[in-house]
């Protein structure tokens, strides 16, 4: 293995009970990436990202992190952010009390926070702009600063590796743009990130790596150059156009109708 | 006032009344995971086999605790292994293992017509025939719990809210959820012989639930549910003994009064927090159920403006300020 190489799967199956969902996958990934998987529902990436975080044990072959097996790694050096629609938003809460929750790390069983650990997520929600928001129920954010309250509580552990399940789903085009533009800072300052994603164009835009993942890796490297016509339809099985203008790619539902 | 502490010159109403206090607390603390967790119907699947297992315990000649606690030890941890594998829901599982423990004591019962009058206790609650021993046990397990919450409360509150993030975080969410399940037939056992077998899932969830409607913190809910679970507890009690009605049954009855009268008081709060938030732009109503301190702008119908946090704006001829606060819903 490389030592550049944040991920590294060799020749892993795994699945759900008789359902695999994947076989014999081997996947690199370089420290210090931005990327964005993309394929259609039910291709395995949800899959993959269990397997990434150690949640989902392969069936065969192996899974580093950082060189390591998941198990062995210090706690918190691999977060994960869930998607914001399997969160339950009645559940009584607060900013602070999520972010909190990503301390768990620190192995402290005395149920109060700490002063040290107040101020920690009193840092952090000031940097990430939720300290407004501490005290506030989860309801009663924007769909943003929810993302941003969940990414404080991946990030309150300082991640090598960042996690995140459809960041991008279920907010404004604006909240998407913000969210990416915040990752992208975050992997600025050294963390590498990978997300799922259903929003092309965003991953065209704001991502400098893309793997086009069906059940297998179709495809991987810089969007400009992984989305084409023939990759997308072997993703998705469907025709979708791709635009190029200047340095920027356009994808868009391909309407040709037989007559 | 000497009236009112008449009842507490009798020995059998002094233990039936710390009873009810433990096991209303018990109840209470419990209770709070049960709602978040939505397994209310756990606690009443869990008491039904317990109910089994202390009666083939008495034909065994089994203590009843042990028959008991050795049955909803297992009907609980049956219900983990059936809905592992997700094809099994945890209401059909719970439905299925904890009927047939269930059933296993009524035809044991029917059978042995013999010992019929012994388990009416067990079913329907019988605070007035409170035992020391009884007593203990239900002591000690509030005590076990509590120590288990305070210890446990970062693991519990992270594997309630969002069980598979937490395993990313390191929380055993596995062990978390054996732990709970022992603390929970510990606590049904040590309070069917009080509040009975039927009656028990609502003594657990009415406390929670009406914590719930009172406040958003997890940490408030909590104390207010344990705390609300031995009032309700004691209340019931003392009921029972004015209208000589069956405890359990007074018990329940207090705690579904309080959930009303909780139900009725969130309405007014949010009713009254809905007209302080509305204001009027010439004939226009408009309300602000939600804050702006990201200043992000909004349309009034024919004109639009952003605004800050708490800041006076003008409207014509009026003035008036946004304190740009969410509903309040905290006690």
């Amino acid at each position: 293995m490389s030592p550049n190489h944040i991920i590294e799967l060799k020749d892993v199956s795994t699945g759900y009970k008789d359902n695999p969902v994947f076989t014999h996958l081997n996947l690199s990934l370089e420290q210090g990436l931005f990327a964005g998987i993309i394929g259609p529902t039910g291709s395995g990436k949800t899959t993959l990202l269990k397997t990434i975080l150690g949640t989902l044990k392969p069936h065969g072959g192996e899974v580093l992190i950082m060189g390591k097996p998941v198990s062995s790694l210090s706690r918190g050096s691999v977060s994960y952010v869930p998607q914001l629609e399997t969160v339950d938003w009645t559940f009584p809460v607060t900013v602070e009390q999520v972010i909190m929750m990503g301390l768990f790390t620190n192995r402290s069983y005395i149920p109060w926070p700490s002063r040290e650990e107040k101020t920690k997520v009193a840092e952090l929600a000031e940097k990430l702009g939720i300290s407004a928001y501490l005290n506030q129920h989860i309801r009663n954010l924007s769909g943003g600063q929810q993302q941003r309250t969940f990414l404080a509580r991946a990030l309150i552990s300082s991640p090598k590796l960042l996690v995140l399940d459809e960041p991008t789903s279920g907010v404004d085009i604006k909240t998407q743009h913000d969210v990416l533009h915040l990752l992208k800072h975050l992997n600025e300052d050294g963390i590498s990130i990978i997300i799922t994603t259903h929003d092309l164009n965003a991953v065209a835009a704001h991502l400098p790596w893309v793997i086009c993942f069906n059940k297998h890796v179709i495809a991987a490297g810089k969007p400009q150059e992984v989305f084409t016509s023939k990759t997308l339809s072997e993703t998705y099985g469907g025709d979708l156009d791709v635009i190029h203008h200047g340095s920027h790619v356009l994808i868009a539902h391909s309407h040709h109708h037989k007559h | 006032m000497t009236e009112f502490l008449v009842p507490f010159a009798y020995e059998f109403f002094r233990n039936g009344m710390l009873a009810a206090l433990l096991v209303g607390g018990l109840c209470g603390l419990i209770g709070v995971f049960i709602v978040l967790r939505g397994m209310s119907y756990i606690g009443h699947g869990l008491s039904h086999a317990a109910f089994g297992g202390a009666v083939l315990g008495y034909v065994l000649n089994v203590n009843f605790y042990v028959g008991a606690g050795i049955a909803g030890f297992l009907a609980a941890m049956l219900i983990n292994q059936l809905t592992k594998g997700k094809q099994i829901k945890s209401d059909a599982a719970i439905g299925i293992v904890t009927t047939a423990f269930f059933a296993l004591g009524i035809a044991i019962i029917s059978r042995v017509r013999s010992f019929t009058q012994s388990f009416e206790a067990a079913l329907f609650g019988n605070i007035l025939g409170v035992s020391s021993m009884d007593l203990i046990i239900i002591a000690s397990v509030f005590v076990i719990t509590i120590l288990a919450v305070v210890f446990l409360y970062r693991p519990l509150l992270f594997s309630t809210f969002d069980p598979e993030t937490a395993g990313v975080f390191g929380v055993r969410t596995e062990l978390i959820q054996v732990a709970f399940s022992i603390l929970l037939a510990m606590a049904i056992i040590a309070s069917m012989n009080i509040v009975g077998v039927t009656m028990i899932a609502a003594t657990l969830v009415a406390p929670a639930s009406t914590a719930r409607i009172l406040t958003d913190s997890f940490s408030r809910m909590l104390f207010l549910s344990t705390l609300l679970g031995l009032v309700i507890g004691a209340v019931g009690m003392y009921s029972s003994y004015q209208f000589d009605a069956a405890s359990g049954a007074t018990i329940v009855l207090t705690g579904a009064l309080a959930f009303c009268l909780a139900l009725i008081s969130a309405f007014i709060r949010d009713r009254r927090a809905f007209k302080a938030q509305i204001h009027y732009h010439g004939n226009v109503a408009h309300a602000h159920p939600h804050d702006h301190t990201d200043g992000h702008a909004h349309s009034h119908g024919p004109h639009d403006h952003s605004h800050d946090h708490n800041h006076d704006h003008e409207h014509g001829d009026h003035t008036h300020t946004h304190e740009g606060e969410a509903s309040p819903k905290t006690v």
